[in-house]
């Protein structure tokens, strides 16, 4: 059970099971998956064109118009989470481990409770379409808008690097389609359901794949309890049978205190500063609507991540050792049992050995939907912070009219995608292991903090936020580029300089302290009219009046 | 938002009650999900061994899983109490604010 793959992974740490990484091997054309993928394709892109028709304005772009419901938004939210990289990545993870898998998965989990206690509402009512919008509503525009956007462009790049490259090698060993193939079907699909159908085409076709994902995954999770009579301890009794004792407690998967607070940091607090989790907040009506929004997402992504809990034992029993999907070449070599295609292979050999060639086809064509829905987000996001933060704020100073900054929006998303394209080319043999781990850094050290404390802190300043901000992004980076992620398993060297994975613990420390001691310090008139400027928007923040309302269709 | 706007919803008896109480209700349940989710990676960080202590005697099932599988149960739980307050309670607050400067 050494595959390449499996070995990247857990060296790489925790966020490498958002990426895909390793060598994949070319599958034969899988046709029944090829057609149900078809299907879907089809379906969304009738749902484009209805969305076309009715994306008249910026707003309708950026928001759908304000007028998603909770529940559907909090639908949307979970499929972003939900990535094609995290189901089968967190099912070979349990696979593999066993019981580090929900450790895994539990730190992705528990951001939301706060992102709904501090965060969800006053983002509602202070918002228009990016999150800079809260940043920059008491500040300077220009300096504020700038950082924002840098964050919010960088964290998107690097996530969409890794989603890009997971999808070429996710598509090859489902579909069996060249990679760069791959890639550039996914890159022209996320054009057209962005450019066209902006911000409604996009939560649509992400609502759709969420409902097939937890479909697929729950009729898996009860097909595999239905050969245990429903009896978990018959089902772990089984595979502690089949590999050691050691899968029902943790491993090595968090060994010391300061790499799990640290850990924990990035994920609860990057989570909070994602921006195309952020942006999803300004679909719904109103602040009512954005909690009723987390509440549904937190229920779908953990229903979602106890089912992986399930499929990777159901894949233990059923996959491992089943001389169908043992990948014999490899065992000559290696020895161990190793399946076909590798770990992450788990969760897509299952729904074959539970459901045959029909289901397989079904849960490769909704794998390939994830990604696409995931991206999709992305790139909305990036192409918002580009047009809304850079173009109509910093570039226009606010006198661009809506038509001008909707079309600007459109390029932005054409020319992400290319570069998305091409990145994704690129980066096909590289070890990007650490991107979504970056990324994730990024959000945490320099998005939410000053998001953070704009709401929650009169005494931010311009210059505050700026060089605090600056100075947690300028960590988070480096300390990623110095630790053993980037320095020892891509780079090569034989020891870190930083010798924790994840970054967060300092650089989060650093964002906050920088930002706090750049404002108090800061005493110009214009940090004294920030701060008289803050009650006005504490009234708003908390009763949302003058708020963004939802647009009549 | 004008200043005598402002300065008029400040004072009101129903925006400080509102804003206390839920900022309140927010830190305390924010607090409750850091201590649940903290106290279980720093159990595993420091005594791995804790959890993969077995349900009961013989069982192959240990209690890491419930904890676990309790964790992000929690999760929802706390999302499912501050909505189902919020919802109602508070946003009835809000509203009452809301009509009280209608037309200013």
């Amino acid at each position: 059970m050494r595959s390449l793959i499996f070995l990247l992974l857990a060296s790489a740490g925790i966020f490498a099971a958002e990426a895909l990484t390793g060598a994949v091997e070319k599958q034969p054309l899988n046709m029944s998956a090829i057609i149900m993928f078809l299907i879907f394709v089809s379906a969304t892109l009738g749902i484009t064109y209805w969305a076309a028709k009715r994306t008249k304005t910026a707003k309708d772009f950026y928001t759908a118009g304000g007028g998603i419901t909770g529940f559907q938004n909090g639908m949307a939210i979970a499929g972003d989470f939900m990535s094609a990289a995290s189901f089968l990545g967190i099912s070979a993870l349990v696979y593999a481990k066993g019981y580090d898998g929900l450790i895994y998965s539990i730190g992705f989990l528990v951001g939301w409770p706060i992102i709904l206690f501090l965060v969800a509402e006053q983002l509602r009512n202070l918002g228009k379409y990016t999150f800079a919008d809260v940043a920059s509503y008491r500040l300077r525009q220009t300096p504020i808008r700038i950082l924002a956007a840098f964050g919010s462009i960088l964290t998107v790049l690097l996530y969409l690097i890794a989603q890009m490259v997971g999808a070429g090698k996710l598509i090859q060993l489902l579909f069996g389609l060249d990679y760069e193939v791959a890639v550039i079907l996914v890159g022209i699909l996320m054009i057209l359901y962005v450019t066209f159908g902006g911000m409604l085409a996009t939560t649509w076709v992400q609502i759709i794949k969420a409902f097939l994902l937890l479909s697929g995954a729950t009729f898996m999770a009860i097909a595999v309890m239905a050969h245990y009579d429903f009896s978990f301890e018959t089902l772990f009794s089984t595979a502690v049978s089949m590999k050691d004792v050691s899968i029902m407690a943790p491993g090595k998967l968090i060994s010391d205190p300061i790499s799990a607070i640290s850990l924990g940091i990035a994920l609860m607090f990057g989570t909070a500063g994602l921006p195309h989790i952020l942006m999803r907040f300004f679909t719904v009506s109103d602040a009512k609507e954005a909690r009723k929004s987390v509440f549904y997402a937190t229920g779908f992504i953990g229903y979602f991540y106890i089912l992986t809990f399930i499929i990777g034992f159901g894949a233990i029993v059923m996959v491992f050792q089943n001389p169908q999907y043992l990948d014999l070449a490899k065992q000559a070599i290696d020895g161990g049992a190793p399946i076909l295609g590798g770990d992450n292979m788990a969760a897509i050999h299952l729904s074959h050995a539970v459901g045959g060639d029909f289901f397989l086809g079904f849960i490769s064509a909704v794998a390939f939907a994830t990604i696409l829905a995931v991206v999709s987000g992305l790139t909305l996001a990036g192409a918002s912070a580009i047009s809304h933060d850079l173009y109509a704020s910093v570039i226009r100073k606010g006198t661009a009219d809506g038509m001008m900054e909707m079309k600007v929006s459109k390029i932005a998303t054409v020319v992400l995608g290319i570069i998305a394209i091409f990145l994704g080319i690129i980066f096909e043999e590289q070890n990007i292991a650490f991107m979504v781990g970056l990324a994730f850094a990024i959000a945490a050290s320099a998005n939410f903090p000053i998001l953070f404390l704009s709401m929650y802190w009169s005494r931010l300043t311009t210059r505050g936020a700026l060089l605090g901000g600056s100075l947690g992004l300028l960590t988070a980076a480096v300390l990623v580029i110095l630790g053993p992620t980037v320095w020892v398993d891509v780079m090569g060297n034989a020891e870190a300089i930083f010798p924790y994975k994840y970054p967060a613990l300092f650089s989060v420390s650093a964002a906050f302290i920088g930002i706090w001691f750049f404002s108090i310090t800061d005493k110009s008139d214009s940090a004294q009219k920030e701060h008289e400027a803050f009650e006005a928007q504490y009234v708003r923040a908390q009763t949302g009046i003058g708020s963004e309302g939802a647009v009549e269709h | 938002m004008k200043q005598e706007l402002v300065e008029r919803i400040k004072n009101d008896p129903d925006f400080i009650r509102l804003t206390r109480e839920r900022s309140r209700f927010a830190w305390i349940l924010s607090i409750i999900m850091l201590v649940i989710y903290f106290g279980f990676v720093l159990t595993i960080a420091f005594d791995p061994a804790i959890l993969g202590t077995p349900l009961s005697e013989g069982s192959v099932t240990t209690i890491g899983i419930p904890i676990g599988i309790g964790v992000i149960v929690s999760a929802f739980i706390l999302t499912g109490i501050y909505v189902r307050r919020a919802n109602s309670e508070f946003d009835e607050l809000s509203n009452r604010i809301k009509d009280k400067v209608k037309g200013l």
